[in-house]
C-alpha cells in the first residue's frame, strides 16, 4: 500500500522544509522525502548569508518578503536561527565600481525598491572600520544579516514535523508516474501517493524534472568556503565583493567565514567535493588585501556544499509545465538560503489556492523548454 | 633545509610521515628507482616510536631499550635511498586527485603524486576524566616524547595512569633516567583477562610477551600499583592532586604531573579527509581504513600504511610501509626490481600474532572513554558529556549532526581529541553501534594553515589570467 | 615537572612574553616553556580556561602560542631558534591587536 498525503516534498533543503512548513500551516498534510538528511548539502553548509543586496530584479519580490519572514524567524520556527542583522556591504574596490553601484540603486529607485543605499567612503569606515583605506565607498542594505544555516534548516525541519508534516531521511525518490488522480511517487522505501509534488530536490532536481519529460539545464556546482580560528571581534555586517568574488562575515563566535564563489568539483553521486586550493588561496590574497587584521588569522577548515546552478544564475520557481499538479522550486544558483523562509511561504500558497500573491513572473520552468 | 620553492611539482610517490613504516616505503619505493619525497612535520624523523632518533640527548642505550634504537638504521636506509626527505613539513591537505597540499618554512605548495602512502601513524587515544585539560595533566606520549627528544625527565610529585604497554614502557623508561614516578593507576578491567587469556597462546609466541613481562616486573619492583575503576585530576589553575576509587575506596594523591595513556588508537584525519573509507574496529575500539592486502584504501592510488592502518606496532608498520611501498612500485615502474614479499609478509604475521592479546586485555572500561556531566568531551571548544549526550536523546544522530548543534570537533584539533568519544556517546544514547553513527566528516586543511601560508601559494598562469581584469 | 637529564645541548636564548628563557638545541617550543617551568601557555577562547601542553605530538593543540608574531602556532612543532619571542595566547588575542 502507497502512504497517502496531500502534498509530497522532494529534498529536504532548506526550501523543502519551509515549503512542508507552511504547508502544514495551511492545514496540509505534506510528506517529505530527503535522500541524506535535512541540511546535509548546501542548505546546512553555506556561508549563512541572509541577503537582499545585489538580487536579480525577478528575484527582489520573493527576496523582500522572505526578509519579512526571517524578521519574525523565531515566531516562526521557535528557534532564532542565529541570525543576526548587522547589515550586508557591497565595498566597491575603485571609483568606477562605485560608479556601476550607483546607477544600480536608482535604477532601484525608479522600480520602487529603496532596500540598497549608496554610501560614502566616511560611511563606509563607519560600518567596516576593518575595510582597507582605498575603498571608496559601496552599498548596504541595513536589514540583511546573516544566519545558522544548519540550525535554520534544522529548524524548519522540527517546526514543520511539529505542524503535523512528515519527514523521511535516507530515503531516494526513484520514479515519478500518474496513478489516477494522483502522483504515485516510488522510492528506496516503498511508494507514497499525492495529487501534488514540490521538487525541492535541489542539486539534483534536474533528475526529478526528468522523470517528468521535462529537462532542465541545471549544473551541478559547489562554492568553497573556509573558517578561521576565533578572532578578535573586528566586523559586524557581512561584507561583499562584485569584481572580485568574495564575501567575509565574523560570527558571533569570533571566527570568520570566507566565501564569494569560488567552485569546487562536485560528485553528487558520491556526496563529495574537492576543493581548489588554488582558487582558495585567490581568496586568501583578497581578504590579505582588505583586510590587515586578518593577516595573523589561520584557518581551520575549508569545505563545498552541494547546489544547483542555472545558466541565468535565477531558480526554478512555479509549476510545472508539462504536468500537473507538480511544482518546481530549485536552482538556487549560490544564492538560495535567504529566499528559504519566504519561497516556502510563496510555493505553499501557490499548491493550497492555485496562485501566489508575490509575483514570481520570469521564474518558471518553461524558460528552458527547447525551442 | 630543503625549503618550499625547491620542491618540484610532481612526485611519482608521496610519502606523508616519517615513523617506521614512511621510513621503510620511501627507502624502498627510492631505492627501486622512483622518484620519492617523504614529508614529515617533525624537526627530525623517526615518528613518535622513534621520535628525534637522530638528534636524542639521550646517550645512556639502556634509558630508552634497544628497540627504540632499532630506529636509526631505518633512519639511515631512507637517507640513503635517494629519498627527499623533507621536515618540518606539514601536510594539510590530500585529495583523490592526489594533489597534496603542504607547508614548509611559512610558504604552502600544491604538489601532485603518482601515488600516496599515507603514515601519519596513531595517536593516543582520548581519556576524557574529569580534569583531564588542567596544566600538569599529560599523557603518557608527551613525557616520553620530551624524554627521546630533549632529554627532559619527569621530576616533581608524578603519576601514571591508565593502561596499556606505552605505560609501562614509560615507566621503565623514566626510572632509568632517574625521574620520579609515585604511583602508578592501573585502569585494566579484571574482566580483561578472561578475553585476553584465549589469544595466550599466540601471544606467548610474539615478541612482546618477553618484553611485556620483564617490563612489568621492572616497573612493579619500584612503583606501587594501584588498581582504579574512576579517576579524577583536582585543581582551579592547575592539577593539585589525583582522585581515585578502587577497592580499597577513594583515595587522593598530591601531584604535579598527571600522565595518562589508554593505548593508542589510528591518525584518521588526513585518510578521512582524502576520502578513505573508514569501518569501525571493535576489538580495537576506533575507526581503521578499508583496506586491500597491499594497504591500498578505497580512493585509487591511496595506501594507508604503518599504525594509521590499525595498531600492531612499530615494527609491524615498517613491515607494512615496505608491503605498500612494493604495490607503489609495480604500478609505477613494472620493471623495477623489488624484494619479496613473501619474506616481509611472514615477518609482519609473526609481529601481529601477539596484538589480539594485548588489544583484549588493554581494552579500556567504558567508564574511561564514556564519560558523564560536566567531565569535558571537545577540548578545544569545551564541550562536556552531558551536552552531548542531551543533545543525542534530542534526536541528533551523527557526529557531523553534532557539529552543527555543539561545536565539537570545529575547534583547531578537528576531532582528534573528541572524535572518538562524540561517537561513542551518540551510540550509547541512541542504542546504536559506532559504526552506524559513524565519524567526523573531516575538512582540510586537516592542520590549521595560515591565511599568509594560503596566501603564499604559487599563482599558476591560467589562475593568473582569470584574475586579470 | 621536569629536569633535563644533561644540558650538553648548546643553549639558546628565546623571549617568552618578554622574559629570557635558556632552551636548549634541540628543544620545541612546548618543550623549553615544559623545561623552563612556566605553567600555562594560554587561555581558551570559550570560557578562559588555562592550558597547556598535553600531547608534545601535534595532535590536542593546547600548545597554541604565538611565534614572533604569529598566532595560534603549535609550540611543539617548532624548533625554538636564538632571539625567538614566543608570547603566551590569551584567549581571543590572534588578530585584532
Amino acid at each position: 500500500m502507497a502512504r497517502a498525503a496531500d502534498v509530497v516534498v522532494i529534498g529536504g533543503g532548506i526550501h523543502g522544509c519551509s515549503t512542508a512548513l507552511h504547508l502544514a500551516l495551511r492545514g496540509l498534510k505534506p510528506i517529505l522525502i530527503e535522500k541524506d538528511y535535512a541540511g546535509r548539502h548546501a542548505s546546512g553548509v553555506n556561508a549563512g548569508g541572509v541577503r537582499q543586496l545585489a538580487r536579480d530584479l525577478h528575484e527582489i519580490p520573493l527576496s523582500i518578503s522572505s526578509m519579512d519572514l526571517w524578521e519574525r524567524i523565531e515566531e516562526l520556527v521557535g528557534d532564532d536561527c542565529g541570525f543576526d542583522a548587522h547589515g550586508t556591504v557591497l565595498v566597491a574596490e575603485n571609483e568606477a565600481e562605485l560608479a556601476g553601484f550607483r546607477e544600480r540603486v536608482e535604477d532601484l529607485r525608479l522600480r520602487g525598491f529603496e532596500h540598497e543605499e549608496l554610501i560614502d567612503a566616511s560611511e563606509l569606515r563607519r560600518l567596516v572600520p576593518a575595510v582597507s583605506e582605498r575603498c571608496p565607498g559601496g552599498v548596504v542594505s541595513r536589514r540583511d544579516g546573516a544566519a545558522d544555516p544548519f540550525r535554520t534548516t534544522q529548524a524548519f525541519r522540527r517546526r514543520a514535523v511539529e505542524k503535523g508534516a512528515e519527514v523521511i531521511e535516507g530515503v531516494t525518490v526513484t520514479g515519478l508516474s500518474r496513478s489516477g488522480a494522483n502522483w504515485r511517487v516510488e522510492t528506496t522505501d516503498g511508494d507514497f501517493e499525492a495529487p501534488k509534488i514540490v521538487n525541492a530536490a535541489g542539486a539534483w532536481a534536474d533528475r526529478i524534472a526528468a522523470m517528468l519529460g521535462e529537462p532542465v539545464p541545471l549544473a551541478v556546482v559547489a562554492p568553497m568556503l573556509m573558517v578561521t580560528s576565533r578572532l578578535a571581534a573586528f566586523i559586524k555586517p557581512v561584507v561583499i565583493l562584485r569584481g572580485r568574488k568574495l564575501s567575509f562575515k565574523q560570527l558571533e563566535n569570533g571566527t570568520v567565514v570566507i566565501g564569494g564563489g569560488h567552485l569546487s568539483t562536485p560528485y553528487r553521486d558520491s556526496n563529495e567535493t574537492v576543493l581548489d586550493w588554488e582558487k582558495l588561496a585567490i581568496s586568501a590574497r583578497t581578504v590579505w588585501e582588505l583586510f590587515p587584521a586578518m593577516h595573523q588569522a589561520t584557518i581551520v577548515r575549508a569545505w563545498a556544499g552541494i547546489e544547483a546552478y542555472m545558466p541565468d544564475g535565477i531558480p526554478v520557481v512555479g509549476r510545472s509545465s508539462t504536468s500537473e499538479g507538480v511544482f518546481h522550486q530549485f536552482g538556487f544558483s549560490t544564492h538560495g538560503f535567504q529566499l528559504g523562509p519566504g519561497t516556502g511561504a510563496v510555493m505553499a500558497e501557490l499548491v493550497a489556492t492555485g496562485s501566489t500573491n508575490t509575483p514570481i513572473d520570469g521564474l518558471g520552468i518553461e524558460r528552458f523548454a527547447a525551442k | 633545509m630543503t625549503a618550499a620553492a625547491d620542491l618540484a611539482p610532481s612526485y611519482e610517490l608521496v610519502v606523508i610521515g616519517g615513523g617506521p613504516a614512511g621510513l621503510a616505503a620511501a627507502a624502498l619505493a627510492a631505492r627501486a628507482g622512483v622518484s620519492t619525497v617523504l614529508f614529515d612535520e617533525n624537526p627530525g624523523v623517526g615518528g613518535q616510536i622513534y621520535r628525534a632518533i637522530t638528534s636524542t640527548p639521550v646517550r645512556s642505550r639502556a634509558i630508552l631499550g634497544e628497540d627504540y634504537w632499532d630506529g636509526a638504521a631505518l633512519a639511515d636506509e631512507a637517507k640513503a635511498s635517494g629519498a627527499l626527505i623533507v621536515n618540518g613539513a606539514t601536510v594539510w591537505s590530500l585529495d583523490r586527485q592526489r594533489l597534496v597540499g603542504v607547508s614548509l618554512g611559512g610558504k604552502a605548495r600544491l604538489i601532485e603524486a603518482g601515488r600516496v602512502i599515507i603514515a601519519t601513524g596513531s595517536q593516543e587515544r582520548p581519556f576524557p576524566i574529569p580534569g583531564w585539560t588542567l596544566p600538569g595533566v599529560m599523557t603518557a606520549g608527551a613525557a616520553q616524547t620530551a624524554l627521546k627528544a630533549q632529554g627532559l625527565v619527569v621530576g616533581g610529585r608524578t603519576v601514571l595512569a591508565g593502561s596499556g604497554p606505552l605505560l609501562w614502557l614509560l615507566a621503565a623508561q623514566t626510572l632509568r633516567a632517574g625521574g620520579r614516578i609515585d604511583a602508578i593507576l592501573d585502569t585494566t578491567p579484571r574482566r580483561n583477562w578472561l578475553q585476553a587469556m584465549l589469544h595466550l597462546p599466540d601471544f606467548a609466541l610474539s615478541p612482546y610477551f618477553a618484553k611485556g613481562l620483564a617490563l612489568l616486573r621492572e616497573v612493579r619492583a619500584k612503583v606501587p600499583v594501584h588498581r582504579a575503576a574512576t579517576i579524577e585530576a583536582v585543581g582551579t589553575d592547575r592539577v593539585r592532586e589525583v582522585v581515585f576509587s578502587g577497592a580499597g575506596g577513594t583515595r587522593r594523591l598530591p601531584v604535579d604531573l598527571l600522565l595518562l595513556h589508554q593505548g593508542v588508537v589510528p591518525n584518521v584525519n588526513l585518510a578521512n579527509a582524502a576520502g578513505v573509507a573508514h569501518v569501525w574496529n571493535d576489538r580495537q575500539l576506533c575507526f581503521v581504513p578499508v583496506l586491500d592486502a597491499e594497504f591500498g584504501s578505497s580512493v585509487p592510488g591511496i595506501a594507508v600504511a604503518g599504525d594509521g592502518a590499525g595498531i600492531a606496532g612499530g615494527t609491524a608498520a615498517a613491515e607494512r610501509g615496505r608491503i605498500a611501498a612494493i604495490a607503489a612500485v609495480r604500478a609505477l615502474k613494472p620493471q623495477a626490481a623489488v624484494p619479496d614479499t613473501q619474506a616481509i609478509r611472514q615477518r609482519l604475521q609473526r609481529e601481529e600474532m601477539g596484538r589480539a592479546f594485548l588489544d583484549c586485555l588493554n581494552r579500556p572500561a567504558d567508564s574511561f572513554r564514556l564519560p558523564e556531566g560536566d567531565t569535558i568531551a571537545c577540548r578545544c571548544e569545551e564541550v562536556t558529556a552531558k551536552q552531548v549526550r542531551e543533545t543525542a536523546q534530542m534526536g541528533c544522530e551523527g557526529p557531523n549532526q553534532m557539529k552543527a548543534f555543539l561545536r565539537c570537533g570545529m575547534g583547531p584539533c578537528q576531532g582528534r581529541l573528541c572524535g572518538l568519544t562524540v561517537t561513542e556517546l551518540i551510540a550509547a544514547e541512541r542504542k546504536t553501534t559506532p559504526d552506524e553513527v559513524g565519524y567526523y566528516r573531516l575538512r582540510p586543511p586537516v592542520k590549521p594553515i595560515t591565511l599568509a601560508e594560503l596566501a603564499s601559494l604559487p599563482i599558476s598562469e591560467a589562475e593568473r589570467k582569470a584574475v586579470e581584469r | 615537572m621536569f629536569k633535563r637529564l644533561a644540558d650538553s645541548s648548546p643553549a639558546i636564548a628565546i623571549s617568552v612574553d618578554g622574559k629570557t628563557v635558556t632552551a636548549r638545541a634541540g628543544d620545541t617550543v612546548a618543550a623549553a616553556l615544559l623545561a623552563a617551568g612556566i605553567d600555562h601557555c594560554r587561555t581558551t577562547p570559550v570560557t578562559g580556561a588555562p592550558r597547556a601542553p598535553y600531547c608534545l605530538m601535534g595532535v590536542c593543540f593546547d600548545c597554541l602560542v604565538t611565534v614572533d608574531g604569529v598566532g595560534s602556532r603549535q609550540g611543539c612543532l617548532i624548533p625554538v631558534r636564538e632571539g625567538m619571542k614566543v608570547e603566551t595566547q590569551l584567549g581571543r588575542r590572534e588578530a585584532g591587536r
